[in-house]
């Protein structure tokens, strides 16, 4: 079964906001007629003159009458529009501003890589209330039409990340020059955080986009690189990075981009700059864009996409159609203020406190918290060309590891060779690596039958069929020939990993790497540690993980690991309802309402039902009535002798066919006929919210109680696994940060009135019921 | 002069150079002496490694020697035909015509018979399909006998150069007394191809066994893409990036202005002119062409112009802030060059008089994106290094010019502490070539620059130079397509 399982769900999960442009949108392009700017009382500040040579953030000088702007934030690898710096930025503006001396700005980073890199979040989280947040947009808004409005020409010259607010200083500039290099990219990332652009993001990308742009830059969050940037007339001009010559390449690369801007603010100085009039075609087109059906058919059906894709549960992507609406409906005046309610209103919603909260989750774990290992990892195996094993080859041969592939026929290779390097095939046609890099890249890896090269290796990964005798054998034959410091690392999505090492000769080199899948899509790791796995193995594999690019959980080596866990015991209740007559849509119907990307009894269908079969046998013996009765494994088992294996088999929960999609497939009626033998008397009547709680507080119970057995190691790692490893809905913030925001005490309550009704398998653990009782949370 | 260099020198991209590079150099018996500079010098490292540090100073004595092992190579002689901008007086002939004209020069000037010479290596960068291997083709049609083997090496602009060396091989290795090494491109003509769709169909047209299959292949054909033509890519394969791109960036990375690349290129437009006027470039064999009303005895590249006409120019291909312009880089050529390169005893019994000992040289290669034409730098410093040189010691310097940017470049990097402890693997700089020893007869940028023949035009100017200035020691170095690099050292015969 390999940890297949989660197949393609979670990748529509992690697309939940990506909305594609409408058909019709994206044959009609254009230029929205430019809405006149609101003039924004100045802000009439009373500092002194600032010292410029005081500065911390900042760094200030001049070349002839062009005075340079670097941003140079104290303490930090990047620049963020912190109180700090905006503190800095606006008297210095001002001052330049009546500094006769000069007469023209370039606004620039002196931080290779990161020109700004957004809004300080840490800000948006001290906001106390919503009138803060109220001010801070229209702070924003103020200091960026400041910028707008400025009679000397400001140009932005910008290398590396230009992000949220960053992106919004550098559009309020007059002219934008950009770095073509790989850390350069813009974007308003703020829906990502439940919120939206609030310094004037929205009406600016409104004004310099057409519509479909618009929505789809605001509505995904989406990073677009500096080429793609200049396509879409974000900037005016584009600079190649140089090389390495009488400096470093960074060095040099910052004085070339400032020798350029400041030639361009020169020129600006005599001739106002003049955007490239729209040819007679897109005049054209954007007359017809801007009739009010168009747009507002664009509207509509931007909003049909949200809607489908987030089940509404969302309010950040319908915020910012109803701003955007009202802008063009109304003229900007009424835009800018939209945007600043707006964005107060998103900020106080629990939704972005969760979202916001998970991006800190997910920093966290993509920083090795373990520490360097002894030995630093060169060389990889993946033994076992499937799925899992080429997935795990192609995240591994870019990251500068020598990979070898390894599988028993010559046909298992070549299928494994050609999911990698179609995979890679993709990469080039998007543009994302040359052809060049294409080919260096897929010649990192060694297909091969045979084991010579495993003397060399730093650490095998092994992913062939989910069988412990087999993976048991396969480890034995590896330990032979495998150096002493080598590790062996086993992708598995259930089998516990000490029972893989009972025959090992160096247990402690021995770990889990439980992948997702699609590798290359899923960005979640979990990491088993068994009782006798080191210290250092446990760095090394952290450490590879990350160079893959993945989101790091260490999790311990209970039965289903923490994820495949929570799984099956929100699983186990999924069975329980349709014995008591619930139907799969139903099931699907309530659990995608709240929140999950692919309903629960489809889930199944996806993970292969003899897999799930499988986990289930091993899981009761170890939990028992815990899990479930009796009735749930033996119910599995028999779907398994019917052959109702799910979308492998052509038919499971549901039927299969070619061209029948997702809500029109037809429920198999061999299972209605089946799961008849297994019936049970419902309770009380099966609603919606019935079969919510009742799978979710399962859910919940469970995470809580992997985190009292120690099977995680905190809240963060467990909302991070169920997130971004089961699809757990991310504006509810992980199964911790749901129940922090809910309450404890509330979940405790609720389990213990299922639990009179249903049985034990409702008991809170003990962990929920001491911290209801001292109103504890999981997040301090 | 814009509009004769609009495409640039860059049309090329080498994907077999490294090959052909191991090929030239396998013509060595490794069991024999003689190796080229850089295999002599692993061989060294390694027999270092194994009997160090007893025999250290012995083989380190052998390393800072400007001779190589093995027998002594001479340079005869060398000749070009004239180096046209392409599309002017050769444009009807084929590239295989003009290195014909230069091999029945070089038997002119030389005075040898055509069944002396062992073998014929030539170099060439845009082959032309019929007449790939045109070493042996313009060795057939220039009425040599048939008795003589010939091969055609590419390696970019240093294409001539491979052959220089390969013959400098055979002849110390023993295995050849008497070497023609040339090199020839011909840019008037390049293959343009159909696009690859339309290639396969043509192909399977061609094993197609009945008349129903051949018209559904011919219908499938039915496609305006399919008649797009596609011409040779004038981008690097490896990078994506036109040569001139990189020019520009290379320039603006070592500090080297628009006005100083401008200054170059009028110096060497200007040295060239002064060299044409009192003959110095008299390697230059004059060529009649069919249907032409004179002969053609000069090169037509060369044209001083004022600062004030250079400045006006738009760069041609960072736009609008870059410096490289059509003006200050080396334009399209047609040309073709030989030499005649023999063991030191056969030329005293041919009774000719060698012109120059060819020493010790170097290959060298660096990354093709950021520092595709510093070639020249890597190679002057690791071959002075290797000959226990220093910029001093040598009398005349000879590189190839394919932008002026690239020059003064080069030239910074070779006087900058930074790079030389960064890149160069040196505790200091290597110094500053004085420009009064520099390419004092022009250079590429005005002379023109046919990419294959340039080597042999190098070496020849180098040892001419050293005998009209009385001087002894030479170093030609030159820059090429996929990052590499090429310098030797070239020593008057007394």
């Amino acid at each position: 079964m390999a940890s297949a399982i989660f197949t393609t769900f979670i990748c529509r999960q992690q697309r939940f906001l990506s909305l594609t442009r409408s058909p019709v949108a994206t044959q009609l392009w254009t230029r929205l007629a430019s809405t006149s700017v609101q003039q924004q009382p100045q802000q009439q500040s009373q500092n002194k003159p600032t010292d410029l040579k005081q500065l911390k953030n900042l760094k200030i000088d001049y070349q002839d009458d062009i005075a340079i702007v670097q941003f140079n934030q104290e303490n930090s690898k990047v620049n963020t529009l912190s109180k700090a710096m905006m503190d800095e930025f606006v008297p210095v503006f001002e001052q330049l501003q009546n500094d006769d001396k000069v007469k023209g700005i370039v606004v620039m980073s002196a931080k290779p890589g990161s020109f700004i890199a957004g809004a300080d979040i840490n800000m948006l989280e001290s906001a106390k209330n919503r009138d803060e947040l109220l001010k801070i947009s229209r702070n924003g808004q103020n200091v960026m039409n400041q910028i707008e409005q400025s009679r000397k020409p400001i140009v932005a010259a910008i290398a590396g990340s230009c992000l949220g607010g960053g992106f919004e200083v550098a559009l309020a500039c007059h002219y934008r020059i950009a770095m073509n290099d790989k850390r350069t990219g813009f974007g308003v990332p703020e829906i990502k955080l439940g919120l939206l652009p609030g310094a004037g993001g929205t009406q600016r990308l409104a004004q310099r986009l057409s519509l479909p742009d618009a929505l789809d830059l605001v509505l995904t969050g989406k990073e677009v690189k500096a080429k793609k940037a200049k396509s879409m007339g974000l900037v005016d001009a584009i600079v190649e990075p140089i090389g390495p010559g009488l400096q470093t390449a960074e060095e040099k690369n910052i004085d070339y981009l400032r020798q350029v801007a400041v030639q361009k603010a020169k020129e600006l100085t005599l001739r106002k700059h003049t955007p490239k009039q729209p040819g007679l075609l897109e005049n054209i087109k954007s007359k017809i864009m801007s009739t009010s059906y168009v747009r507002n058919y664009i509207f509509e059906q931007a909003q049909k996409k949200v809607m489908s894709q987030t089940q509404g549960l969302y309010p950040a992507p319908l915020k910012i159609l109803d701003v955007l609406k009202q802008t063009l409906e109304s003229g900007s005046k009424v835009g800018y203020n939209a945007e600043a309610e707006g964005f107060a209103d998103l900020g106080s919603t629990t939704e972005s406190k969760a979202l916001i909260s998970l991006f800190h989750g997910r920093n966290e774990c993509k920083k090795n918290k373990y520490g360097k290992p002894e030995r630093e990892v060169k060389n990889i195996a993946v033994i076992g060309s499937g799925l899992m094993g080429a997935g795990i080859a192609h995240v591994s041969i870019d990251k500068g590891y020598n990979v070898l592939l390894r599988d028993t026929t010559t046909k298992a290779l070549s299928r494994g060779y050609s999911q990698i390097s179609k995979g890679y095939q993709g990469y080039v046609k998007r543009k994302r690596l040359t052809n060049a890099e294409y080919d260096r890249t897929l010649a990192n890896l060694n297909c091969q039958t045979t084991p010579e090269g495993l003397e060399k290796c730093d650490m095998v990964i092994e992913a062939v069929f989910e069988d412990l005798k087999l993976k048991q054998k396969v480890l034995a034959e590896i330990e032979q020939r495998i150096p002493e410091h080598c590790i062996f690392a086993s992708n598995t999505s259930a089998l516990p990993i000490h029972e893989i090492a009972a025959n090992s000769r160096r247990p402690e080199k021995v770990i889990g790497m439980h992948y997702f899948s699609p590798v290359d899509k899923m960005e979640l790791l979990e990491i088993v540690r068994a009782k006798k796995t080191s210290e250092d193995t446990v760095r090394a594999a952290v450490s590879v993980g990350l160079k893959q690019g993945k989101v790091v959980i260490v999790v311990g080596d209970g039965p289903g690991f923490y994820t495949t866990r929570l799984l099956m015991f929100a699983g186990s209740e999924v069975f329980r309802l349709l014995q008591e007559g619930a139907t799969p849509k139903d099931i699907d119907k309530a659990t995608k309402k709240f929140g999950f990307p692919v309903g629960s009894a489809t889930l199944f269908d996806e993970v292969g039902v003899d897999v799930a079969a499988h986990i289930a046998r091993d899981m009761h013996t170890t939990f028992g009535d815990r899990l479930a009765d009796k009735s749930m494994p033996d119910l599995l088992q028999d779907l398994v002798s019917n052959n109702l294996l799910g979308r492998k088999s052509g038919q499971g929960l549901y039927i299969y066919q070619a061209g029948v999609k997702g809500g029109n497939r037809e429920i198999n009626p061999k299972f209605t006929e089946l799961i008849k033998n297994y019936s049970l008397e419902p309770k009380e009547e099966i609603t919606m919210e019935n079969i919510q709680w009742r799978t979710g507080l399962r859910f919940l119970n469970e995470a809580a109680r992997c985190l009292e057995e120690k099977i995680i190691t905190s809240p963060t790692d467990g909302d991070i696994g169920a997130v971004f490893g089961l699809g757990f809905p991310p504006m509810k913030g992980g199964p911790f940060r749901f129940m922090d925001t809910y309450g404890v005490s509330k979940v405790v309550d609720l389990m213990n009135n299922y639990r009179s009704k249903y049985g034990d398998r409702f008991a809170p653990t003990q962990l929920l019921v001491d911290m209801a009782k001292e109103n504890k949370k999981f997040y301090s | 002069m814009a509009l004769r260099c609009t495409f640039q020198q860059s049309l090329i991209h080498l994907r077999n150079n490294k090959a052909q590079c191991i090929r030239s150099l396998a013509t060595n018996t490794p069991q024999k002496q003689g190796t080229t500079g850089a295999q002599q010098q692993q061989q060294q490292q390694q027999q270092q490694q194994r009997t160090a540090p007893a025999s250290s100073t012995t083989s380190s004595n052998k390393t800072k020697s400007i001779k190589g092992a093995g027998r002594d190579a001479v340079l005869i002689d060398g000749v070009r035909t004239p180096f046209l901008q392409s599309f002017t007086s050769y444009k009807d002939l084929m590239g295989y015509h003009l290195a014909r004209h230069a091999l029945l020069g070089l038997m002119k000037r030389t005075n040898v018979d055509k069944s002396v010479p062992e073998y014929c290596i030539m170099g060439t960068v845009i082959q032309e399909l019929n007449t790939s291997n045109i070493a042996r083709e313009a060795l057939l049609s220039a009425g040599f006998p048939d008795n003589i083997p010939a091969h055609t090496v590419t390696m970019a602009c240093i294409s001539s150069n491979a052959a220089i060396t390969s013959a400098v091989n055979n002849i110390a290795n023993g295995i050849n007394d008497v070497v023609i090494a040339g090199g020839v491109d011909f840019m008037s003509d390049v293959p343009i191809r159909y696009p690859r769709p339309m290639r396969k169909l043509m192909l399977s047209l061609n094993r197609a066994k009945s008349g129903p299959q051949r018209l559904g292949i011919i219908t499938k054909m039915l496609s305006f893409k399919n008649f797009t033509p596609e011409p040779p890519s004038i981008s690097e394969f490896s990078t994506g990036e036109v040569m001139g791109q990189s020019a520009d960036r290379l320039a603006a990375a070592f500090n080297v202005s628009r006005r100083d690349q401008d200054e170059y290129a009028q110096r060497s437009h200007k040295l060239a002119h002064e060299a044409t006027e009192k003959g110095y470039l008299d390697d230059v064999v004059p060529i009649h062409i069919p249907g032409a009303q004179d002969i053609v005895s000069r090169d037509n590249g060369v044209r001083v112009s004022t600062m004030e006409q250079l400045s006006k120019l738009k760069p041609a291909f960072i736009k609008p802030h870059g410096s490289v312009t059509a003006a200050n880089s080396s334009y399209l050529t047609d040309g073709a060059s030989a030499s005649l390169i023999t063991s030191v005893d056969k030329a005293k019994e041919l009774g000719l008089k060698p012109k120059a000992y060819l020493r010790r040289y170097v290959f060298t290669s660096q990354d093709p994106k950021d520092q595709l034409l510093l070639g020249p730098t890597y190679a002057t410093a690791k071959l002075l290094d290797q000959c226990g040189l220093t910029l001093n010691d040598i009398d005349v310097f000879e590189f190839h010019e394919a932008f002026a940017g690239q020059i003064l470049a080069n030239l910074n990097a070779l006087n900058s502490d930074y790079f030389s402890k960064k890149y160069l693997n040196r505790s200091s700089k290597v110094g500053e070539i004085p420009l009064d020893k520099f390419n004092l007869w022009g250079g590429s940028l005005s002379i023109g620059h046919p990419f294959g023949a340039t080597g042999v035009r190098l070496v020849t100017t180098a040892a001419n130079r050293l005998i009209k200035e009385n001087k002894r020691l030479a170093l030609i170095a030159a820059c090429a397509a996929g990052g590499q690099g090429h310098a030797m050292l070239v020593e008057r015969y007394q």
